[in-house]
């Protein structure tokens, strides 16, 4: 394209405007987080839809859970559910590090939400597999292995994310405290999951 | 925007000699352009509305005669059944997405969407979802349970068609849920300076109030579409009786999002013809604020209204009052938006163009839709009519009488814009009075059998409905015919048509102030806006820049409210300017 007349120097701004056609689509840094925040939005209404119908069967159920129904261990899940808040205050530090241009600090911070993350999961996978009850007991055996494991799911995309950020973070200043998004976008998806896995323990194990 | 990112708009060199000229190639492949992915939505969504069609053609056949005499009630009922999913989720929805990715940069004066490359992505959704839905057809198992999927009869019935319809609509409504945000991002982000919520064009408020229903109700089919297929595939039971379930529940969780859903189909129509009737009656828009909070009012109501599909599912006395109540006030934004059309129609000076016969055929027929709806929220009288073809007129006076005619109507205003070339008006013409004549003659006398009892989704059906079913049938070849003077108009016009210039028809809204077809960033300079979007004969208006300007953007187009008043950094250096 024409961009080759133009001076360099005077387009400084719109180096992006490079010669293919599809060069001029850079995301928007501000728009980023927004658009991740709006998409968290719709991913609620999955959970809020989830939750809506659990409360539904709940309520048309004369017996909740049905009867039969081997009694939830609490020890477990509720470590769990501290170790995931945790891992929350802990994302956010390396959020804090990396404002602070310490991108050693971000690392470490980084590595250690993954590794509870990992955590959680692993207990997750450990309560599956000494649970009494199978995908098909009852109406609630199905509900609470489909929200956890929805729930499950979303905590996997999340590690992966913090890991794959961690993965680009070995080029030197591939972040730094102007340049965070991945950083952050990871941190607001986790601070969610961890929202929305407070909810679902309440509803599953509490209620 | 900040000071930087306007420098960096006015600094943009010009990318177009050949003004938004692309290969046909362009359109067969991943491209992140939104006028691109426009044109590829609207295309790929046409094709599909043509297969729609096909089977419905197949199904009217079917009805023409008491008797199943020309497919089997199985064909039968995955027919039905497909020609409704592929009408909502392939045809009217993205449809709706693709004048949407077309026109909200273009109406806002940005280059782009916000997320281009998730925008291409939401858009390559579509055709294996597509693809994968008709190729049920092959695997010789389609889904037959009728749009809605209904269980405990979605489980029991074809096991495969019900996976593969399951897997298209999540796929389609994950799509859609991408697009809405790329259009919630955009338009709260990237409008021009100067242009607040109140200068934006309607188009953009409707799309604005249509992303935000999406966002909110599509997720909530995918949870009990999630659902469901656990029931189908792993042998739970929630929506099935047998096993402790609750078929009700499916049921709300659909309509969650199914209601919703025809104010997702029926919004940016009601917004592309808040933009067709004042720019071709040649007068301010009536109610500019009443259009465009009308639009957050229907969102909002027809998030609360769901249940008034289920008043003979059970649910309790004192739910149906409210759920009737809630539904008959949807009647009032609805109202103030046709009274306001009716209004900037009045005293105009109207110009009979196809896209403005379209959008007074829309207002119309779509009246007609909407007081059968208001009948049919009463309760007592959707009990009377509740599955019968009185249903089926309704629905079909407001998604075609009201949204296919809206997407005909906006495709022949956008025609130039899109295409760079004007369409046969004599053919669009023909394609109006045919599809009016197919439209009327295929859906008012549903009216009459429903009242008179015939069910819907039967292949079979008492004798004395026949002569009504035949004429039914007739309005619906009519209908397949009309699409022919359109589609050969449109691919003719496309490759020989008069050249359209930037705004053939005087109108004020951004996306008109550009080359037609648009250059790859769309505009040159950063325009600057200095009227509302509707200002027809108003005095800022008629004194703007001379008409048959070469180089609108710069300078402002016909009637312009745009000048392209030079950033005066900019101004300081002249090389920029060229």
């Amino acid at each position: 394209m024409q961009s080759q007349t133009i001076d360099p120097a005077k387009t400084a701004l719109n180096h992006h405007h490079a010669a293919t056609t599809e060069a001029h689509h850079e995301e928007h840094p501000d728009h980023r987080i927004f658009g991740l925040i709006v998409f968290l939005i719709a991913e609620g209404m999955i959970f809020l839809g989830l939750f809506g119908a659990y409360l539904a069967f709940r309520a048309t159920l004369p017996a909740w859970p049905p009867e039969g129904t081997p009694e939830l261990e609490l020890l477990l899940p509720g470590v769990n559910t501290v170790n995931l808040i945790a891992s929350s205050f802990v994302m956010h530090n390396a959020d804090t590090a990396i404002k602070k241009n310490d991108a050693r600090g971000m690392r470490t911070w980084l590595a250690i939400t993954a590794a509870m993350g990992i955590i959680f999961l692993l207990g997750q996978v450990y309560e599956y597999t000494h649970l009494e009850f199978g995908l098909t007991t009852n109406l609630f055996a199905s509900a609470f292995y489909v929200l956890t494991g929805f729930h499950g799911l979303h905590v996997t995309i999340g590690v992966v994310a913090i890991l794959a950020v961690l993965w680009r973070s070995r080029t030197k200043d591939h972040y730094n405290s102007e340049k965070h998004f991945g950083i952050e976008a990871a941190e607001i998806y986790w601070h969610f999951v961890d929202v929305i896995w407070i909810i679902l323990f309440g509803l599953l194990y509490l209620l | 925007m900040t000071q930087a990112q306007l420098q960096e708009t006015a600094n943009t060199p010009a990318l177009n000699e050949e003004p938004g000229i692309r290969k046909w190639q362009d359109y067969f492949g991943f491209n992140t352009d939104h006028k691109v992915i426009g044109i590829q939505y609207l295309v790929t969504t046409f094709i599909f509305y043509c297969m729609g069609g096909v089977m419905a053609d197949l199904v009217r056949t079917e009805l023409r005669t008491p008797e199943t005499d020309f497919v089997t009630p199985e064909v039968y009922n995955s027919l039905f059944t497909l020609h409704a999913t592929i009408m909502i989720f392939l045809w009217i929805v993205p449809a709706g997405a693709g004048f949407a990715n077309y026109l909200i940069p273009l109406m806002i004066g940005a280059k782009d969407m916000a997320f281009p490359r998730l925008n291409a992505v939401a858009f390559w959704m579509i055709p294996p979802a597509g693809i994968l839905l008709i190729s049920s057809l092959v695997v010789g198992d389609a889904p037959d349970a009728g749009w809605t999927s209904y269980p405990p009869l979605s489980l029991v019935t074809g096991q495969v068609g019900e996976g593969i319809w399951i897997m298209s609509v999540l796929l389609l409504g994950t799509s859609s849920i991408l697009g809405a945000i790329n259009f919630l991002v955009t338009l709260l982000k990237m409008r021009i300076p100067g242009m607040g919520f109140n200068q934006m064009p309607l188009f953009c408020w409707a799309m604005f109030a249509t992303s935000a229903l999406t966002l909110v109700s599509t997720p909530v089919l995918a949870a009990g579409l999630i659902l469901l297929s656990f029931d189908l595939i792993a042998g739970t039971t929630f929506f099935n009786p047998t096993g402790g379930g609750d078929p009700v529940v499916y049921q709300h969780m659909f309509w969650f999002y199914s209601h919703p859903a025809v104010y997702i189909m029926i919004l940016p129509f009601f917004g592309a013809i808040s933009e067709v009737i004042p720019v071709h009656s040649r007068k301010p828009v009536f109610g500019y604020k009443a259009i465009a909070y009308s639009s957050l009012a229907i969102s909002f109501l027809g998030l609360i209204v769901w249940a008034h599909h289920m008043f003979t599912s059970g649910i309790p006395g004192w739910l149906r009052m409210f759920f009737m109540i809630t539904t008959m006030i949807i009647a009032v934004p609805t109202g103030i938006k046709i009274f306001s059309w009716l209004a900037t129609m009045w005293g105009g000076k109207i110009r009979l163009t196809t896209a403005m016969l379209f959008a007074m055929g829309f207002v119309g027929t779509f009246v007609i839709g909407g007081i059968s709806g208001v009948m049919l929220a009463a309760v007592p009288f959707d009990i009377h009519v509740h599955d019968t073809y009185f249903v089926v007129a309704h629905l079909h006076y407001v998604l075609f009488g009201g949204s296919v005619l809206g997407i005909y109507s906006a495709i022949y205003h956008w025609f130039p814009k899109m295409t760079g070339r004007m369409i046969n008006e004599f053919w669009g013409k023909v394609h109006f009075t045919l599809t009016i004549v197919g439209l009327n003659m295929a859906f008012l006398p549903m009216h009459k059998l429903g009242m008179m009892g015939m069910n819907r989704r039967v292949a079979q059906y008492d004798p004395k409905f026949t002569t009504l079913n035949e004429i039914c049938t007739y309005g619906a070849y009519i209908l397949a015919i009309s699409t022919f003077p359109f589609i050969i108009n449109a691919i003719w016009s496309w490759m020989y048509g008069p050249k359209a210039g930037n705004n053939p028809w005087d109108a004020l809204t951004l996306e008109w102030m550009t080359t037609s077809p648009p250059a790859i960033e769309n505009f040159d300079k950063l325009p600057v806006l200095a009227t509302g979007p509707y200002d027809y004969g108003l005095e800022k208006a008629k004194e703007d820049v001379p008409l048959d300007d070469p180089n609108p953007v710069l300078s402002g187009g016909p009637n312009s409210v745009l000048r392209a008043e030079p950033d005066p950094k900019v101004a300081a250096n002249p090389e920029d300017r060229k």
